[in-house]
């Protein structure tokens, strides 16, 4: 595993389709207890792969495995990739732990992203639990840097609690924008937390936007995108209007495997990110 | 500080949503005693175990409500804003706030003096009926909300 790490780091070797390019550490920020931002850049320099919103890598970390992981950068910045991970099984976790000048292997990007083009000129409603902001992050930055091209935009994200919040001082800073409307609330906190607590799905009755003419894109727990998608129907948006960010386990992110099948979809090739309207029936079964 | 409004209040059906609708002499009667309250952030619209005898309606800024127990520090597990109105208690045996309210930003709110509630529901059974009617989406709309915290959908 070390040869392969330094004939990786060299650019010896035969490159195949699950070839990683290495990629050092160069920050690494907490954002909780257990979710880390890495931001990585190619060895050797060069301006990096570009990517929509919504895609994802395959991180590779040496000697334990891969893991997928969301693109959360800014996609218009070049030469660096930002990822964060939330350390639950061996491979989140040495990743996790990767500090600067550390190298990791890096393939993708992959899947199919939000469709920020279809989103132009319409409202855009963005909701996110937990770890889900960080595929929905780079959207949020496309959204800001080009906000003439977009309607009203509303986001709104749930965490556990105030502690688990991801990108906390970015989050400040968007929430003083008077363009556009970005609300956080919690399950519970304790006495030092003045904003709301309550579920997303709570925050939806009163979000502005014309639900003919909206795009909904949301990321999280599967009950949380299932119960926020009824909540949007609810209000009027079409389900081929809602789109969701979707997880399965992955293996060669290039559609080889099977390993991600969802339904008749693959994860890796039709998504992760897809229409509420041709996934509902899939999120009522148990496992698909 | 808690300041009561000096002049009373005469309830409209426009003065808050739950009160859309309602006739005008159940409101005229529930403007007798009627106050409209300000409390500054933090402080305590009330405390858990004490005697429910008012119904709120919000009219601007947040209530949070609060559960507290010996072996770990007060939660809020509720926010409640502008349009919805706060406590049922006063309906339920034994008539104690069963949590703590405390604003989270500066908050004004009515407050109805339940016992006048009560005395004309008695009078009056067929307002009181659409006054339960009134509240009970309300409270079943919190327990569907607290059913998805339970859900713990921000995982
Ligand atoms: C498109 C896509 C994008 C993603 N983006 C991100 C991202 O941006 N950030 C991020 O952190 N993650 C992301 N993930 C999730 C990440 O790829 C998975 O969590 C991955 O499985 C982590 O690998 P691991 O080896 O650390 O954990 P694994 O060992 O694969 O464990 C993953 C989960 O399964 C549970 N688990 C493992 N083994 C068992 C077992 N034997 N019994 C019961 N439960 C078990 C673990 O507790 C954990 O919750 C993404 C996934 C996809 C498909
Ligand atoms: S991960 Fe192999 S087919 Fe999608």
């Amino acid at each position: 595993m070390r040869e392969f790490a330094a004939e990786l780091a060299t650019g010896t070797g035969d490159p195949g389709p699950y070839a990683p390019f290495p990629h050092r550490v160069i920050s690494r920020t907490k954002e909780t207890a257990d979710t880390t931002t890495l931001v990585l850049a190619p060895i050797g320099g060069g301006k990096g792969a570009r990517f929509s919103p919504g895609q994802f890598n395959m991180l590779y970390a040496f000697g334990v495995g891969e893991a997928a992981i969301s693109m959360s950068g800014d996609p218009s910045e070049e030469g660096t990739l930002v990822h964060t991970v939330r350390a639950v099984g061996n491979v989140s976790t040495a990743l996790s732990r990767l500090k600067p000048g550390d190298v990791v292997g890096v393939r993708g990007p992959y899947g199919k992203g939000w469709p920020v083009d279809q989103m132009r000129g319409k409202d855009v409603v963005v909701m996110a639990g937990g770890l889900g902001l960080a595929p929905l992050r780079p959207v949020i930055y496309e959204l800001y840097s080009h906000r003439e091209d977009y309607g009203r935009v509303e986001i709104i994200y749930g965490s556990r609690s105030p502690t688990e919040l991801l990108y906390y001082d970015e989050i400040q800073s968007w929430r003083t924008r008077t363009d556009t409307r970005f609300q956080v609330t919690v399950d519970s906190a304790d006495r030092n937390w003045y904003g709301d607590v309550g579920v997303v799905t709570q925050r939806v009755p009163d979000a502005r936007f014309d639900p003919a003419r909206t795009i909904a894109l949301m990321c999280g727990p599967e009950i949380m995108m299932k119960l926020s998608a009824q909540a949007l129907e609810a209000r009027g948006i079409a389900p081929s209007d809602i789109w969701l960010s979707m997880e399965r386990n992955m293996k060669c992110a290039i559609a080889q495997c099977g390993h991600c099948q969802f339904g008749p979809y693959f994860i890796c090739r039709d998504g992760p990110v897809l229409p509420y309207a041709r996934i509902r029936r899939f999120l009522a079964v148990r496992e698909v | 500080m808690t300041s009561l409004g000096d002049a009373p209040i005469v309830l409209t059906e426009g003065t808050h949503p739950f009160l859309e609708r309602f006739d005008p002499k159940f409101l005229a009667a529930a403007s007798a005693n009627a106050r409209e309250m300000r409390f500054e952030t933090d402080e305590y619209v009330f405390r858990e175990g004490e005697r429910a005898q008012r119904f709120f309606l919000i009219l601007e800024g947040k209530v949070g409500l609060e559960i507290e127990a010996a072996d770990r520090p007060r939660l809020t597990v509720q926010t409640i804003g502008p349009g919805e109105v706060m406590g049922w208690a006063w309906l339920v045996h034994p008539y104690h706030w069963p949590v703590a309210a405390r604003a989270l930003k500066p908050t004004r709110a009515i407050a109805l003096d339940t016992f006048v509630l009560h005395r004309y529901f008695k009078l009056h059974p067929d307002v009181g009926y659409r006054f339960v009617l009134r509240l009970m989406p309300v409270i079943a709309k919190r327990l569907d909300d607290t059913r998805v915290q339970l859900a713990d959908i921000h995982a």
